[in-house]
C-alpha cells in the first residue's frame, strides 16, 4: 500500500499569523480577570497591614498598652480558640461528609439519591445567623452531655469542670460553638467529595468489581484512592470556612478567657472576637482587631497553600 | 480448573429495552471461543452476562440460564460477588488501579478473597501470575513501581496476571487488544493460546483475522436493525465460520461484505 505524504507548501517570506479579533478580546478579558483577583487579594494584605501598623509600634515601645499586656499574649489564645474549634468541626464533620457523600453516589437506591443532595445543599443555603440562633437553643440541651462528660471523663483535660467543679450552666461553650460549625461546614465538603466520587473512572470500578469486590470492596480498591486528593482539598476548603466563620460562633459562644476545657465558659475565636468588639472599637483597639484580622488572613493563606500542596502530592493520575 | 458453560435461551433486557434474544451456546472447557459481529449486535453484553457484569448497568437483567458446570449462576441465592471470583475479565482498555504498585495490582484479587496470605506466598502466587501472563521478564525489577508506568500492551497483560492470580474457571476478554499496536496484540494472542491449556477463554473481538487466528469455536452475531435484539446467528467451529458458514450473513460479514 503506497502512500505520500501531501507536498508541503513553501512558507511565504511574510507569512503572518492570522489573529482574529474575537480571540484577542478574549484573552484580553480573561487576562484582567486574572489580575483582577492578585490585585484584590494585595489590596487586602496592604490594608490589614497599614492599619495594624500602631499596633506593632506600640508591641515595640510600650506593650502594656495592648490589650491583655502585649501583642502576642493577646493573639495567641484567639488563635488556639480558632484552630480547636476549627479542627474539632472538621473531625465531626468529615466522616459524615465521606458517609453522605459515599451513600449518594454510590450506595443509595437511584430514586434517593438527587433528593439526598439537594437536601444536603439546602444545608448550604441557611444563614449563618440562623445556625446561631438554632445553636443557642441547642445549646440549653447540651448541658446535662456536658455534666456527664465532666462527671465521667474529667480527667481528660478537653472534659475538665472549672474551678468550681461545674460546667457552663448554658451549654454555650466551646463544644457547641464546633458542633454547629461542624453542621455548617458539612455540606461544602460533601458536595464535594461527592463531586469526586462520582468522577471515578468506570473502568476502575469494574476491574474492581470483575475481581469479585463487594460493594464496599469496590468503594476501597477504586473510589477512595482515587478520590484521596479531592477529599483532602475538600477538607481543607471546609477548614477555611470553619477558620473564617463568624455569625454563628459569636452568637453562640459565651466568650471568656482560653482555657483548654471545651465543655465550660471561656475562649474566643479570631472571626468572633473582631465581630463582638468592633461596634465600640476606636484608636489602637480598632488596631488590634484589625492585626489579629490579618493574623487569620495569614493562617487561612496556609491552610490553602497546604491544601493545594497536599492535592498536588497525592493527585492519581487516572485513565 | 476450567469449567463448561452452558447458556440456554438467554435474553437480556437492560430495564425495558431486550438488548439480546434467544442465545443458546456450549462452551467447552479449555477452548478459546470468539464472539464476533457487528457494534451494538450485543456479543458483549452476552460476554458480561457470562459474570453477572452487566449487573452493574441499573435496571438489567436476564431471563434463560447460564449454567457453569451444571450450576446456575444465575439460580435463587447465587452471590454476584462469588461468580466473579470464579470468572476473570480483561477489559477493552487496561485498567490497572493507579496507586498501586505493580505487584500489588497482581494481588488485589487474592487480597479480597484471602486477607492473610504470607510475604514469601504472595511474592510466589505474584511471580507465577506475571509469569502466566509473559509479563515476568519485563517487570521483575520493578514490581514496587507504579502499574501506571507500564506500556498500553504490558498494563493489558498487567490486567491478566491480576485476573489469573485468582486462580478463575474462566476468563472473559472484551476486545482486549482493541487499544493496542500490533506487537503487543502479537503478545496477547499468544497468550491466549497458552491460557487455553488451562482455563475457558471467552473472547470478544471486533477483529476477525484475530478471531480466526485464536479461537476454536465463533459465534456470530447480529441485528436485524437499530432497537432491535441482538441474535446469535450462527454459532460453530471457527474453520467452518471463516471458510464455509452456513448462513448467508455469516459469510458476508465474515468476507467483508457487509453493509
Amino acid at each position: 500500500m503506497a502512500t505520500s505524504a501531501p507536498a508541503k507548501s513553501e512558507p511565504t517570506a511574510q507569512s503572518r499569523p492570522v489573529v482574529r479579533i474575537g480571540d484577542r478580546v478574549f484573552s484580553a478579558l480573561t487576562l484582567a480577570a486574572g489580575i483582577l483577583i492578585l490585585l484584590t487579594l494585595a489590596g487586602v494584605a496592604i490594608f490589614l497591614l497599614i492599619q495594624s501598623w500602631p499596633v506593632i509600634g506600640a508591641q515595640t515601645t510600650d506593650p502594656e498598652q495592648i490589650t491583655g499586656g502585649g501583642f502576642f499574649k493577646y493573639v495567641w489564645p484567639l488563635i488556639l480558640g480558632t484552630l480547636i474549634s476549627a479542627v474539632i468541626a472538621l473531625i465531626v464533620a468529615t466522616p459524615f461528609a465521606l458517609g453522605i457523600a459515599l451513600f449518594t453516589s454510590h450506595m443509595s437506591p437511584r430514586r434517593l439519591a438527587p433528593f439526598l443532595g439537594y437536601t444536603i445543599d439546602l444545608l448550604a443555603a441557611i444563614p449563618s445567623v440562623v445556625y446561631g440562633l438554632w445553636g443557642l437553643a441547642l445549646a440549653g440541651n447540651l448541658v446535662p452531655v456536658y455534666r456527664w462528660l465532666a462527671e465521667n471523663l474529667g480527667w481528660i483535660p478537653i472534659f475538665a469542670p472549672d474551678a468550681e467543679g461545674t460546667v457552663s450552666q448554658t451549654g454555650r461553650t466551646m463544644l457547641t460553638a464546633s458542633l454547629v460549625l461542624a453542621i455548617m461546614i458539612l455540606p461544602i465538603i460533601t458536595s464535594l467529595v461527592r463531586e469526586v466520587f462520582l468522577q471515578t473512572p468506570r473502568l476502575q470500578e469494574e476491574a474492581a468489581l470483575a475481581l469479585g469486590a463487594t460493594r464496599w470492596e469496590m468503594i476501597r480498591m477504586a473510589v477512595l484512592p482515587f478520590g484521596a486528593s479531592g477529599i483532602s482539598s475538600a477538607i481543607m476548603l471546609g477548614l477555611g470556612r470553619a477558620l473564617g466563620e463568624t455569625m454563628a460562633v459569636a452568637m453562640i459562644l459565651s466568650s471568656g478567657a482560653f482555657t483548654w476545657s471545651l465543655v465550660v465558659t471561656g475562649n474566643q475565636t479570631i472571626a468572633s472576637e473582631i465581630a463582638q468588639n468592633f461596634p465600640e472599637a476606636a484608636g489602637l483597639r480598632l488596631s488590634e482587631l484589625i492585626s489579629i484580622g490579618l493574623v487569620l488572613f495569614v493562617i487561612t493563606l496556609l491552610v490553602n497553600m497546604a491544601a493545594r500542596a497536599i492535592v498536588a502530592r497525592t493527585t492519581v493520575k487516572g485513565n | 480448573m476450567s469449567k463448561q458453560i452452558e447458556i440456554k435461551d438467554l435474553d437480556i433486557y437492560y430495564g425495558s429495552f431486550r438488548a439480546v434474544e434467544g442465545v443458546s451456546m456450549l462452551i467447552e472447557p479449555r477452548t478459546v471461543t470468539a464472539l464476533i459481529g457487528p457494534s451494538g449486535c450485543g456479543k458483549s453484553t452476552v460476554l458480561r452476562s457470562l459474570n453477572r457484569m452487566h449487573e452493574v448497568i441499573p435496571g438489567a437483567y436476564v431471563d434463560g440460564s447460564v449454567m457453569m458446570d451444571g450450576q446456575d449462576i444465575y439460580g435463587a441465592g447465587v452471590d454476584p460477588v462469588n461468580v466473579r471470583r470464579q470468572v476473570g475479565m480483561v477489559f477493552q482498555r487496561a485498567n490497572p488501579f493507579p496507586t498501586m504498585s505493580i505487584k500489588e495490582n497482581v494481588l488485589a484479587g487474592v487480597r479480597l478473597n484471602n486477607q492473610r496470605i504470607s510475604r514469601k506466598d504472595a511474592d510466589d502466587l505474584a511471580e507465577r501470575a506475571l509469569r502466566g501472563a509473559n509479563l515476568w521478564e519485563e517487570v521483575k525489577d520493578r514490581l514496587d513501581l507504579p502499574g501506571s508506568g507500564l506500556s498500553g500492551g504490558q498494563q493489558q497483560r498487567l490486567c491478566i496476571a491480576r485476573a489469573i492470580a485468582v486462580q478463575p474457571e474462566v476468563i472473559l476478554m472484551d476486545e482486549p487488544c482493541s487499544a493496542l499496536d500490533p506487537i503487543s496484540t502479537l503478545a496477547i494472542e499468544d497468550l491466549i493460546a497458552e491460557l487455553k491449556n488451562e482455563y475457558t477463554v471467552v473472547i470478544v473481538t471486533h477483529n476477525m483475522q484475530q478471531a480466526a487466528r485464536v479461537s476454536d469455536r465463533t459465534g456470530f452475531f447480529n441485528i436485524a436493525g437499530t432497537g432491535k435484539p441482538g441474535k446469535l446467528i450462527e454459532y460453530n467451529d471457527t474453520e467452518i465460520i471463516f471458510s464455509n458458514p452456513e448462513k448467508d450473513d455469516t459469510q458476508n460479514y465474515v468476507s467483508g461484505r457487509f453493509g
